[in-house]
């Protein structure tokens, strides 16, 4: 172990900030677009609408039963084809890594963030909705103004613990090679052969951030609670 | 001013209402009574349509609840309804819970609807209640908020659905006196509640039901002096020698 350098980290420190502000914005982005597009399919999924509902929850389910490295590969290699042959294109059109990656974590969060809210609309007790009709309110006024709101707050720890998860899964765009927290580390460290160093490295930033947020989580939920 | 005709309702092959015809005049303050599942509340929620049924009409005002075409947002904005476990929106203060709806369906301003809603908080004694939060109120201070926030609709009708029945008993007659003046106010009111002694002090007709049908539709003196059928005898004896 004598012969561990951990200079290398400070050496390329800027580069590995670089790529640590790349996985925050598409941790927050997909979590944002994720949650967006998971509660209009959670209200697809109660839908009394039966092809809506359903559509919605085969949409989840297979979401939910492919790793989601396989939805990254997926969308890489094959969006690109798929598009072709839709457009009739010459060559597949070029969506890029850093793009794919985007579209790929929103997609593939929603089905999870549908879950969590679905949970969260039914944890709302009918009578609130039915208050919210009676005063004239329509379906859409009734969901973002009486319903949703509590939804969230109430489910507000599970989404904070799934951006947790988010923001760790967003490692696996490294094998895109994409340059996020992880895919510049693992660039210095095969470059200058500094393995063990860069990843130790990397292990305590998680850790540290992860930890933060989880403590910032439990915080932010005792202050946002409803008294009842 | 409420028309309901021929009415009838079943939950898959289970009939909850048969055949319940009776009507609110302009004015009229109508007890619905009766033994619990007996279909009051199913009755009572038909009138604006947040129950659905299969059969007959209801017609408020004119306007035909049931009917494909019905703006039902529209209809149910001038009718009041106050539920029997208050449904205030605990994430919203009071004053909010009185303004959402005349901000977002009337399309009053919020100075307009603050306006609105101090004097109906004033009118139910809870002037100073305004900025708490409904968890923070006790369960007849809620039942009141939840009255004027009917109220700031300015409903040509008020619909309740057994307003007293999840208070303690010291709270009751404070949601009661807030009904009475309305009631001698003029209001509109169709009230589903075991309270005789309201019915008896401001009711102008009292309807019992019994298993989905409307067995006794009678005037207060007449429903008190000597009601028709058995079944409401045996219920009035049962719910008033205690």
């Amino acid at each position: 172990m004598g012969d561990l350098d951990f200079d290398v980290i400070g050496r390329a420190l800027p580069y590995l900030a670089h790529g640590m502000q790349y996985t925050v914005q598409l941790t927050v982005v997909a979590f944002a677009g994720g949650v967006v597009f998971g509660t209009l399919l959670a209200l697809a999924r109660l839908s009394s609408f039966k092809p809506l509902a359903l559509a919605a929850a085969g949409y989840v389910n297979l979401m939910r039963s492919i790793p989601l490295l396989l939805v990254i590969f997926w969308f890489y290699f094959l969006a690109p084809v798929l598009l072709q042959s839709l457009t009739g294109a010459e060559r597949p059109p070029q969506i890029g890594a850093e793009r794919s990656a985007y579209i790929t974590f929103i997609l593939f969060e929603a089905a999870y963030f549908c879950e969590i809210m679905r949970a969260g609309i039914q944890s709302i007790a009918k009578g609130q909705a039915a208050a919210g009709f009676a005063l004239g309110l329509d379906y859409w006024q009734v969901m973002r103004r009486i319903v949703l709101p509590q939804a969230f707050r109430n489910m507000l720890p599970v989404l904070l613990t799934q951006a947790i998860v988010l923001f760790q899964d967003v490692s696996l765009v490294s094998l895109l090679n994409v340059t996020d927290f992880v895919g510049a580390a693992v660039k210095i460290a095969q470059r200058d052969s500094r393995v063990i160093e860069m990843y130790l490295f990397v292990a305590v930033v998680y850790f540290l951030l992860c930890f933060a947020l989880s403590s910032g989580a439990r915080r932010l939920q005792l202050r946002l609670a409803i008294v009842r | 001013m409420i028309e309901i005709r021929n009415i009838s309702k079943w939950y898959g092959s289970f009939r909850v209402l048969t055949d319940c015809s009776t009507s609110v005049a302009k004015g009229e303050v109508v007890v619905v009574c009766g033994p619990s599942g007996s279909g009051k509340s199913t009755l009572i929620k038909c009138v604006n349509g947040l129950e659905t049924f299969q059969q007959g009409e209801v017609v408020v005002s004119g306007v035909s609840v049931g009917a494909k075409g019905t703006d039902l947002p529209k209809l149910r904005a001038r009718i009041g309804m106050v539920f029997q476990n208050f449904e205030l929106f605990p994430h919203l203060s009071v004053m909010e819970n009185l303004t959402l709806a005349q901000v977002r369906v009337l399309g009053r301003t919020v100075e307009e609807a603050t306006a609105k809603g101090a004097a109906l908080l004033e009118r139910v004694g809870l002037a100073a209640q305004a900025p708490k939060f409904p968890g923070q109120l006790s369960g007849g201070q809620q039942q009141r908020v939840a009255i004027a926030r009917a109220l700031a609709m300015d409903p040509i009708a008020m619909l309740f659905d057994e307003p007293t029945s999840a208070l303690d008993p010291e709270m009751i007659n404070e949601v009661l006196d807030v009904m009475v003046d309305l009631a001698k106010d003029g209001m509109t009111m169709m009230v589903v509640t075991h309270e005789m002694g309201f019915a008896r002090k401001v009711a102008h007709r009292v309807l019992f039901m019994d298993k989905g049908e409307i067995v006794e539709d009678a005037p207060k003196e007449d429903f008190f002096g000597r009601p028709r059928s058995e079944r409401a005898q045996q219920f009035l004896s049962k719910i008033l020698h205690h």
